[in-house]
């Protein structure tokens, strides 16, 4: 086992790991369950997402309202996220205060009622969640983009669903979705701070030893082909800014790719982090794309970068277009910088430079202890934990040579998706 | 209650034995908290020199201004500023607020002379470079391009400008596009040249540092700066006080959702009452699933995904705000139901048991907020900027403890009044009742 990290497996197949921290007296703990988008089958997309939210609605212990209110009377902080391959949920409270967490998680792993009145209330709440977002010119180009990228992946739907699907779930369904995930074998328990790791392990068995309940059946999700030839989008709207969003296949996280890829985004697009906490990453201003076509002045913004998922997912670069401009000049100005990885070999120092950033943004992420104990489950959702304490190291032994053969492999026009959002130039607001 | 709860340790809490707290001669006002455990530092800071100073005609010029300051200095391009940063993994960035010019940088702890090194360039010799000028107003303009499609900006937008009519408060530090096209590059320079010096500047540096080793960088790169230009800080005017209810709706074809904002004046951070309001407000829209108004738009109507409630109590005024996002056809039922929940607020005295439980919460909250360097070093930037005193977070829960109900209906009263609120909404076409 990686560092200090205390893993534990329990009879009923929870899988526990504790890190101790003192840098302070807090202790954040955090529930994953492997269930997500890619877990839906169609006309029900959203619903693991619906699922989460029931989470708060109420168990016979927990009545709706009750949960969030006792963690905010501790001055505790709370929240949950429904992602491609995973749920989970977290509280980060003072370190006197952690049973709470293990009252609330280890009730509502089984016990949460879905009362068909809040079920309808959610219903409405997440439509409205779903409007907000359709609100946003880039958040409709994304779902175009994720859509076009995937035939028969459920990684082509979008995590909160649609519109359509979330009016016709019915609460029966949601239920059998919760009850056929939601199990001790399915789930992992993460806690990072202060705390003694031995002790908080009997603690924890306290709580969850006795929770019931097996493995879920094992989605097979049909694998997709690769793409044959490159695939534009159209994605029409108010406003006067036009937005594009090209998306190539990336490797699963835990494929040896996965760390040459996060190289060469670095070089391409500056640097992503993945922590969730800790605070912003660092600039991208000497990126190989910024200075080729913000620089140029064809983009106002670029960003670019991969997420860590379970299967194959996309590397992706999203730009707002200078108004005087059009998206394919754009295109032709990254088609040449791409071209140019493809055409020659990086410098290592190049590379080392990336690591180093790398090894910054890894070293303001571990300052923070809910960040910490988001790492310990993250990574083993796809992958192990080692995959996190082996991060900088990984990317060090990338080589020139690495970044030219995925440069080759995985960044071929052919093999993409293009997508335009282009305002119709409707008249609304004059800020 | 009389004392913190037992879980929270006073004492890990920054205060005057371990914020160390030095002004230069020429007005700079240093704090530095040494984390020892810690492998980076967070440096933050103020100057005066925000969008309060911009001309009418030219408003964005400080906006413009501060973000000028990086594309160029005497000794370093753009790129190679961003090399720099970048090559370290560092960040440092400015942007101006209605008040001041505001930064922040980050790095690895032996980075920190690198990162004050740009700070002080940035600050007393930048160059603003004509193309660099041109490229980074184009980029201004599509931003505001942007945010005349955003549904919650707009209603912000439009709810300032009433609500904080004739005062600083109610114009947007990135102005318009009509101002920001009437901005030259000689505009930026002479606004830098006056407005630019050491007086009124708080620089915060948190982290594995030693305070006097800091002392001494600070001083060495900016203990000599002189501005002899710079104007001192006008009065701002006082704020009008609502008299009436007022409602407006702006549309915005093509989008799907309303987004609602509503309120009135607040206190100003410095209020003695600040503090209640600040409980109140918690109660009201903050506690749990967003307080009350949560409770009744979002768990029981199921009508928003999110309805909550900001204090935003500043140095010259400040607003006590409601904020929700609904599908058209529950705008009306959403603000109803708001207005309700705020006339129940003001009623009735709040119960004492959910005033015992927001007590708790802004103290147990205290040592998660210090937890990271750039919490800390927040919390001192307020510490200076109102003038709270170093003993503040340590002194913080017995101060929550003692204020009673009577003292949050008391408050709540003084501001809320459901009859004088201003209700902005932005969205589709819809028809409102007046």
């Amino acid at each position: 086992m990686a560092d200090d990290v205390l893993r534990e497996i329990l009879p009923n197949g929870l899988t526990i790991l504790l890190k101790e921290i003192h840098t302070a007296p807090i202790i954040s703990h955090w529930i994953w369950y492997r269930v997500g988008s890619r877990f839906e089958n169609p006309g029900q997309t959203g619903i693991s997402h619906w699922v989460e939210h029931m989470q708060f609605k109420g168990t016979p212990r927990f009545p709706a309202g009750a949960l969030d209110k006792a963690i905010s009377r501790t001055g505790g902080v709370w929240n949950a996220f429904t992602y491609l391959d995973w749920t989970t949920y977290y509280e980060t409270l003072p370190a006197g205060q952690i049973d709470l967490a293990f009252q609330i998680e280890s009730d509502r792993m089984r016990n949460s009622t879905f009362e068909p009145s809040e079920v309808e209330s959610e219903r409405t709440v997440i439509l409205t969640e779903l409007e907000g977002s359709l609100n946003e010119p880039t958040y409709r180009l994304a779902e175009a983009v994720q859509k076009a990228s995937f035939d028969v992946h459920p990684y082509r739907n979008e995590i909160i669903g649609s519109a359509q699907d979330l009016k016709q779930i019915q609460r029966d369904e949601l239920y059998q979705h919760y009850r056929n995930y939601y199990t001790p074998a399915n789930a992992f328990v993460t806690l990072a701070g202060d705390f003694d790791a031995e002790a908080m392990l009997g603690r924890i068995i306290k709580y969850y030893a006795d929770i019931p309940g097996g493995l879920p059946e094992i989605v097979h999700t049909q694998p997709e082909e690769p793409l044959q030839e490159e695939r534009r989008v159209a994605v029409e709207g108010p406003g006067k800014t036009t937005y594009m969003q090209l998306a190539y296949r990336a490797p699963a996280a835990s494929h040896p790719d996965f760390f040459i890829f996060t190289v060469l985004d670095s070089l391409l697009c500056g640097p992503t982090s993945l922590n969730m906490f800790g605070g912003g990453g660092i600039s991208n201003k000497t990126s190989r794309l910024y200075r080729a076509v913000v620089e140029n002045e064809l983009a106002v913004s670029m960003r670019g970068g991969l997420q860590a998922t379970v299967d194959p997912f996309l590397f992706e670069i999203i730009l707002t277009v200078r108004p005087e401009r059009t998206p394919d000049e754009v295109l032709g100005a990254i088609d040449q910088q791409i071209s140019r990885l493809q055409d020659s070999l990086v410098s290592e120092d190049e590379i080392a430079r990336a690591v180093k950033q790398a090894r910054a943004l890894f070293a303001y992420g571990s300052e923070n202890i809910t960040n910490q104990a988001f790492w310990l489950g993250y990574a083993e959702m796809f992958s192990r934990y080692e995959w996190f304490t082996g991060y900088v190291d990984s990317l060090s032994r990338v080589t020139p040579e690495d970044i030219h053969r995925v440069a080759c492999e995985y960044l071929h026009p052919s093999r993409r998706v293009v997508g335009i959002y282009r305002p119709t130039g409707e008249e609304g607001g004059n800020g | 209650m009389k004392a913190a709860p037992d879980w929270v340790n006073i004492f890990s809490l920054p205060g005057a034995d371990d914020i160390y707290r030095a002004r230069l001669d020429n007005g700079i006002q240093l704090l530095v908290r040494r984390n020892e455990s810690s492998p980076s530092v967070v440096i933050s800071g103020y100057l005066p020199g925000g969008s309060m100073f911009d001309p009418q005609e030219k408003l964005g010029l400080a906006h413009l201004t501060a973000a000028m300051l990086m594309r160029g200095t005497e000794k370093r391009s753009f790129q190679t500023i961003f090399d720099d940063l970048e090559t370290a993994g560092a960040s440092l960035g400015f942007g101006a607020s209605v008040h001041n010019v505001n930064f922040t940088g980050r790095s690895l702890t032996e980075d920190l002379p690198l990162i004050v090194d740009i700070l002080q360039e940035s600050l007393r010799s930048p160059v603003f470079p004509a193309d660099q000028f041109e490229r980074l107003r184009a980029q201004m303009l599509t931003h505001l391009a942007i945010r005349a499609q955003d549904t919650a900006e707009m209603a912000n937008l439009k709810f300032d400008e009433i609500l904080f009519a004739g005062h600083p408060y109610g114009r947007p530090e990135d102005g318009f596009p009509e101002t920001i096209l009437a901005i030259t590059r000689e505009d930026v320079h002479a606004f830098h040249r006056r407005q630019y010096g050491p007086e009124g500047m708080v620089i915060v540096v948190v982290g594995a540092v030693e305070p006097g080793q800091v002392h001494e960088l600070i001083q060495n790169s900016l203990g000599d700066w002189r501005n002899p230009e710079q104007p001192p800080t006008p009065d701002l005017p006082a704020v009008q006080p609502r008299l009436e209810l007022t409602r407006l709706h702006i549309p915005l074809p093509g989008k799907a959702q309303v987004d609602i904002l509503m309120g009135v004046h607040g206190p100003r951070r410095t209020d003695p009452d600040y503090l209640a309001a600040s409980l109140g407000n918690n109660i009201l829209g903050q506690f749990g699933m967003m307080g009350r108004i949560g409770g009744a738009v979002r768990e029981k109507a199921g009508l928003a995904y999110y309805a909550s409630t900001s204090l935003n109590g500043w140095i010259s005024a400040g607003s006590w705000e409601v904020a929700a996002g609904v599908n058209p056809a529950n705008v009306d039922r959403a603000v109803e139901l708001i207005l309700a929940e705020v006339r129940r607020f003001v009623t009735e005295p709040v119960s004492p048991e959910e005033l015992r439980d927001s007590q708790m919460n802004f103290i147990g909250r205290l040592p998660l907020s210090m937890e990271s360097n750039a919490g800390v070093a927040a919390g001192l930037l307020n510490i200076e900027r109102f003038n709270l005193g170093l003993d503040y977070f340590r002194q913080l829960p017995g101060k929550v403890s003692a204020i009673t109900t009577e003292q949050v209906l008391e408050t709540a009263r003084r501001y809320l009044d459901p009859d004088r609120f201003l209700i902005v909404s932005c969205g589709p076409e819809i028809k409102i009742e007046t």
